[in-house]
């Protein structure tokens, strides 16, 4: 719809030009008091709820996110260490910038079918858009980190491996492999490492027999 | 003899030194003004072992930058005048502080000092002829650039200044006549006494429409927002495109050194200059009857730091100015200039010349 913005004429006063110059400093001055004023004050200590300014002085200061804000993903954990992902492919399938890569292993336990051996997010890619979070049957995948810092020198570095999407404390380069379960390791140059005796402990009788599950993901 | 030479190279070092210190210390009030006027917190991350101090490490980061920046001259470009004019430019801005007088006289051991670095009849013209002056460095580095933009710059610069320097002298044609000196530091004496018996005699009572053009004429002449036609960030960045480094800088610093001027320049020939209100050389006379003795030296001291709080409350409101107003278009520049601007100082003189004349 055209809309017609009428002009508004000057009047007598506001073609002084002065008065409405002298109007325009009175405010700017006003700001530059008042701000002043609780500057000097919070030096003292005083008035310490009021802000004298609307910066955040990031990165000591932290702006506070909204609860469904989407930040860095991360993968949950059963009580034992090993993610949630039952590696169904959902979130890799859904997602619109196709920047997740999993592979699919078999898990010892009967009641989980599958985990994920590698689960990687490229975050130069990914546009954050949280289909992979709204997807998960399983909610295994979350963007609740928090983190928004996620810069690099490469685009190698934007990659996230498993190692770091268990853990977001992690940064980039991760020190060393903390993780029990098998999983290709970028730690070990690509090859498997781990097993199910670290998780679960030599002795511990696995419903599905042991020796298969281990063997399934070790191949 | 070593008096001689020792008491002016005192004086003109003393106010050299403040100017210079203020100049470098704009480029901090300009970011942290503008940012507390605009809520924010401005620069503060310069640090020396984590010591920040509001910032104020941010000036001597800028000046080991623009020392250490490659300085570039384009391949085109006339040297000689290239390099000449950011020295032309901040030389004439800084002699012409030599007839400001920042301070009553001293008299030690039966010598009369006046606290001014030299002591000129003809202060007024002196001051005007070196601001003339500084346009050539402007158009000089437009000129020599070899660059369409900054010959633009030049250029328009030229035309501002050459303009408003008529308007601004007019506007203290007033001042003049009422005091009927050239001389500065007579200027700033005959506006010791009191009007009705409780008003400070200073320039700004007895000439407020002559303040009000030379305040807007002479913030043209400094070449800042509103009136930064000559520079023009957002077209043809202006004369000092082609300058780099501590060149680019000594444009920089002209700038600020030029708002001090025009600082002490209003302050001398409106605000009483370094006159303290009810002030007299023996001590606090007010009006009520009450007085108080100072003795000479304090009042010498009084005096200075009466002109450096004039100059700095100016340079706030210089700088409230600066970030406040937007800038002109080119048009309307020249029409505030030529049709209203001068119209208003020449009517201020003419009622001014009457009112002497009637008296």
């Amino acid at each position: 719809m055209a809309m017609i913005i009428e002009r508004k004429e000057l009047n007598l006063w506001e073609r002084l030009y002065l008065p409405e110059i002298l109007r325009g400093l009175w405010l700017t001055s006003r700001h530059f008091f008042v701000n002043m004023f609780f500057h000097t004050a919070h030096l003292f200590g005083l008035f310490k709820r009021h802000r004298a300014a609307v910066t955040t002085q990031w990165p000591e200061e932290l702006r506070p996110l909204a609860a469904r804000f989407r930040s860095r993903h991360r993968l949950t954990t059963r009580e034992e260490g090993t993610p949630r992902c039952v590696g169904c492919m959902l979130c890799e399938t859904v997602c619109p910038a196709k920047c997740i890569t999993i592979v699919a292993g078999e898990h010892p336990d009967p009641n989980v079918e599958k985990y994920p051996v590698r689960f990687d997010i490229d975050l130069g890619v990914c546009v954050y858009c949280g289909y992979c979070v709204e997807v998960c049957p399983e909610d295994a995948i979350r963007m609740d980190t928090n983190i928004l810092d996620v810069s690099a020198y490469s685009r190698d570095q934007m990659k996230l491996d498993i190692h770091e999407l268990m853990n977001p404390t992690l940064r980039k380069p991760v020190p060393e492999c903390d993780l029990k379960f098998p999983h290709k390791c970028a730690l070990h140059d690509g090859k498997l490492t781990g097993s199910w005796e670290r998780v679960y402990g030599p002795g511990e009788k696995l419903s599905r027999p042991a020796d298969q599950g281990t063997e399934l993901a070790a191949r | 003899m070593i008096w001689e030479i020792g008491i002016p190279f005192a004086l003109s070092g003393a106010i050299l030194f403040f100017v210079l210190n203020l100049g470098g210390l704009h480029t901090w009030i300009e970011r942290k003004q503008s940012a507390i006027m605009q809520d924010r917190i401005g620069a503060n991350r310069a640090s020396i072992l984590g010591v920040r101090l509001f910032g104020l490490f941010h000036p001597l980061a800028d000046a080991i930058k623009m020392f250490v920046k490659e300085d570039f001259i384009p391949p085109q470009a006339d040297k000689l005048l290239h390099t000449l004019a950011p020295f032309l430019s901040v030389f004439f801005s800084l002699v012409a502080f030599a007839a400001i007088p920042y301070g009553d006289r001293l008299v030690i051991g039966g010598r009369v000092i006046e606290l001014q670095a030299a002591n000129l009849n003809v202060a007024l013209l002196y001051i005007f002829a070196m601001l003339s002056l500084g346009v050539y460095g402007v158009i000089l580095a437009g000129f020599s650039s070899h660059n369409n933009y900054a010959l633009l710059g030049g250029i328009r610069a030229a035309a501002q200044m050459v303009s408003y320097e008529i308007t601004l002298g007019i506007a203290i044609i007033g001042t003049v006549m009422i005091y009927g000196t050239l001389d500065l530091q007579q200027m700033v004496r005959a506006q010791g006494g009191l009007l009705f018996g409780f008003l400070p005699a200073w320039g700004v009572f007895l000439q407020p429409v002559g303040f009000l053009v030379f305040t807007a004429a002479a913030l043209a002449e400094t070449k800042r927002v509103p009136f930064d036609l000559p520079e023009g960030e957002s077209e043809i960045i202006g004369y000092f495109v082609e300058y780099s480094g501590m060149k680019f800088g000594m444009f920089f610093m002209t700038d600020f050194i030029e708002t001090i001027m025009v600082a002490a320049l209003a302050t001398t020939l409106f605000f009483g200059g370094w006159q303290v209100p009810y002030l007299t050389p023996d001590g606090f006379q007010f009006p009520w009857g009450a007085f108080v003795p100072v003795a000479a030296i304090p009042y010498a001291l009084l005096t200075v730091a009466s002109f450096t709080v004039k100059v700095l409350a100016f340079c706030w409101l210089f700088m409230v100015i600066r970030w406040t107003l937007p800038r002109f278009r080119y048009d309307q520049l020249m029409r505030l200039g030529w049709r209203i601007l001068f119209p208003i100082s020449v009517a201020n003189v003419l009622i001014t010349g009457a009112v002497l004349a009637w008296r």
